[in-house]
């Protein structure tokens, strides 16, 4: 434990700290730069593009140890899994483009395809006599073992230039997931933005190959905005709350991972965020399910009250259990289901506020105010005093006709 | 095909008309939309596009805005090429087309009008939130600013949209169906705005399909269907004869009449 707490507070040497800096800084880009994709729809994209970096990182590592290398430079191995992910990326536009199959389809396809040529790829390099080949299937589920300074500075320092290109490119990528229409009529170039949206997420992949793995990203992507999602009705919140939920992650599951070496680092970050997203599921106040069922309970017993108080005004029995215990609960019925004082009261204003409100439909010009009425709102919370006045004269004078 | 290119190589389109198209044919694939359009809208008018269901109305607003793509076909903005003159241009999408669970208020909404002016990196500033706040007053709407527009009613939405266009202080409003599901008070709320403009010389283009409206609300009319049925100033427009020519069968004699009386 004192481990982890030591690595959490950066206090577990200079690499292992490099590595959680990085690691945060990761897990910022990809939250912030998820929230779009999510945002615009496409968050399974990202799932191709990760997959599609295996043959790259298979590719550069045999092309490295070609020339005379031992395969293991991390720039080369990244340089690698970026090509094949944009040709794996271009591969999914282009099947959307020009064939007749939809985006979920092209995107399973090209998934497996590139997945498949890439384990094929790491078979092939096992049986190579040359290179360092140990570890590289640490790409598929990420590891701090072995991380080099030079490797943490890499993905800090990619970390920060995705999280400025989100930054500069908010505005005209928040129109386009909002409104593409609309975006494309204000001359905004609605394929190039998307096309940046993608290589905001190719480079949160590529950068997070190491650390999370190509397995997982895209859980690092995805899970913070939707998790953030509960939190805020704003986009740009939104994508900077789930950056920094994303970055918690990385901090959290960096620092778990370098106080218990066996475990693999992209799980532990992903079921870091993962918490986060169940607390928001369960508890937001707005979204959560909790806040849901309460709101539905509210509901339910005002309708149940409404109603038994009307069935009361009009002197018929009460059999609903549920309406019964709510207003025996409220002292407004006794036991034996006969109205207590209070509850005649109660019936009586139910009763008028009814009377109020057929009349005010039938008279009242404004559609949009006499349209609120949905058998529960008081006639108090739409009309002002004068005009329930006005109303009141006309239901007495029905009432003597 | 002869009577196309004759069509295309003729004179400039008029440089004093908002919109304007010359042999305008627009497809879906192997199958025209729109074939082979004329037109050229009054500019300081309020003008509608008529036409039954599936004739290219909202096509005909998507190709003029350069949206798809045209097979053939001139369209000048001011006189000028569309790309040229968007800061001068306002849309209002059909409603369907936003996703309305997306994170965002009304105000919002409306400050992506103001994207023009502000720019893409320089910061919001509460001049720009006060200007938005201002459209949103001007179509009844200041006190949903802070609302997600997903829990606004159609037409409150629809205000929104509309709000978003005033705050581009265009010239020339392209609406594609601003009446379409919405309710009495929204459309006489939009309709008074839409005069305004009207008022301050500004141009607008609507596609409606409430033929009952038409003559009440506009000034100049084009049917369509396919291709141009008619053009014109509404009083001599629209007519029994172009409505039945535009709707075929779809509308019976009667309705036509009844329509064409208003108009006269």
């Amino acid at each position: 434990m004192g481990g982890f707490f030591d690595a959490l507070f950066l206090q577990s040497g200079y690499n292992a700290a490099l590595v959680t800096l990085g690691a945060t800084l990761l897990g910022f880009a990809a939250g912030a730069g998820g929230s779009f994709l999510f945002l615009r729809k496409r968050a399974l994209v990202s799932d191709a593009v990760a997959h599609a970096t295996l043959p790259g990182v298979g590719l550069a590592f045999i092309v490295m140890v070609a020339l005379g290398g031992d395969g293991r430079s991390l720039v080369g191995l990244l340089a690698g899994s970026a090509i094949s992910a944009f040709l794996g990326l271009l591969a999914v536009e282009w099947i959307v483009r020009r064939t007749r199959l939809s985006e979920d389809a092209a995107i399973g396809a090209v998934l497996s395809v590139f997945f498949g040529a890439g384990v094929v790829l790491l078979t092939v390099i096992q049986g190579m006599s040359r290179g360092r080949q140990a570890g590289l299937e640490d790409f598929l589920l990420g590891s701090t073992a072995g991380m080099l300074m030079q490797d943490a500075l890499l993905i800090a320092g990619g970390g920060v230039a995705v999280v400025c290109a989100i930054w500069l490119l908010r505005r005209p990528m928040t129109l386009v997931a909002f409104d593409p229409a609309f975006a494309a009529a204000r001359g905004v170039d609605v394929r190039r933005i998307d096309l940046a949206m993608m290589g905001v997420v190719l480079a949160v992949t590529v950068i997070g190959l190491k650390l999370v793995g190509l397995i997982l990203i895209v859980a690092l992507l995805i899970i913070p905005p939707v998790t953030a999602r509960f939190w805020s009705e704003r986009a740009e919140t939104v994508v900077w709350v789930a950056g920094c939920i994303g970055g918690l992650s990385g901090w959290i599951g960096a620092a778990v991972s370098a106080s218990a070496p066996a475990l693999p680092t992209g799980p532990i970050i992903v079921l870091v965020a993962t918490v986060a997203f169940a607390a928001s599921l369960l508890f937001s106040p707005a979204r959560g399910v909790a806040a849901a069922v309460m709101a539905r309970r509210a509901f339910q017993a005002r309708v149940h009250r409404r109603q038994g108080l009307l069935a009361l005004a009009r002197n018929e029995p009460i059999h609903d259990p549920l309406t019964i215990r709510i207003l025996t609960a409220e002292g407004l019925l006794r036991p034996d289901g006969v109205a207590t004082q209070a509850g005649h009261a109660a019936c009586q204003r139910v009763a008028r506020d009814e009377r109020r409100w057929s009349a005010a439909r039938r008279l009242h010009k404004d559609t949009a105010l006499t349209g609120r009425y949905d058998g529960l709102t008081p006639i108090e919370e739409v009309f002002t005093g004068d005009e329930i006045a006005w109303i009141d004269r006309h239901v007495v004078t029905e009432g003597a006709a | 095909m002869t009577e196309l290119t004759v069509l295309q190589s003729a004179d400039p389109l008029d440089p004093a008309s908002p919109l304007a198209v010359r042999g305008l044919t627009v497809s879906y694939g192997q199958k025209p939309a729109l074939f082979s359009l004329d037109a050229t809208f009054p500019a300081g008018a309020m003008s509608a596009i008529v036409g039954p269901n599936g004739a290219g109305k909202s096509t005909f607003l998507k190709a003029a805005l350069g949206l798809i793509p045209k097979v053939s076909g001139d369209v000048a903005v001011f006189g000028r090429d569309v790309d040229r003159v968007r800061d001068r241009i306002a849309y209002v999408p059909q409603r369907a087309s936003v996703d309305w669970d997306f994170p965002t208020t009304a105000l919002d909404v409306v400050l992506m009008g103001l994207y023009g002016s502000v720019g893409l990196w320089r910061r919001i500033t509460g001049a720009h939130k006060a200007q938005a706040r201002a459209c949103l007053e001007r179509v009844g709407m200041a006190d949903f600013a802070d609302r997600q527009i997903g829990q606004l009613s159609g037409g409150q939405q629809q205000r929104v949209f509309l709000a978003r266009a005033l705050a581009q202080e265009a010239d020339l409003f392209l609406l594609d169906e601003p009446f379409a599901g919405v309710d009495a008070a929204t459309e006489a709320a939009i309709i008074g705005v839409l005069k305004a403009l009207k008022a301050e010389g500004r141009s607008v283009i609507a596609v409606h399909h409430d033929l009952s409206t038409v003559s009440e609300y506009f000034d100049h009319v084009m049917l369509v269907n396919l291709r141009r049925i008619a053009e014109g100033p509404v009083a001599t427009t629209f007519t029994a004869e172009t409505l039945a020519e535009a709707y075929g069968g779809r509308l019976g004699a009667m309705q036509i009449d009844a329509l064409a009386l208003q108009g006269a």
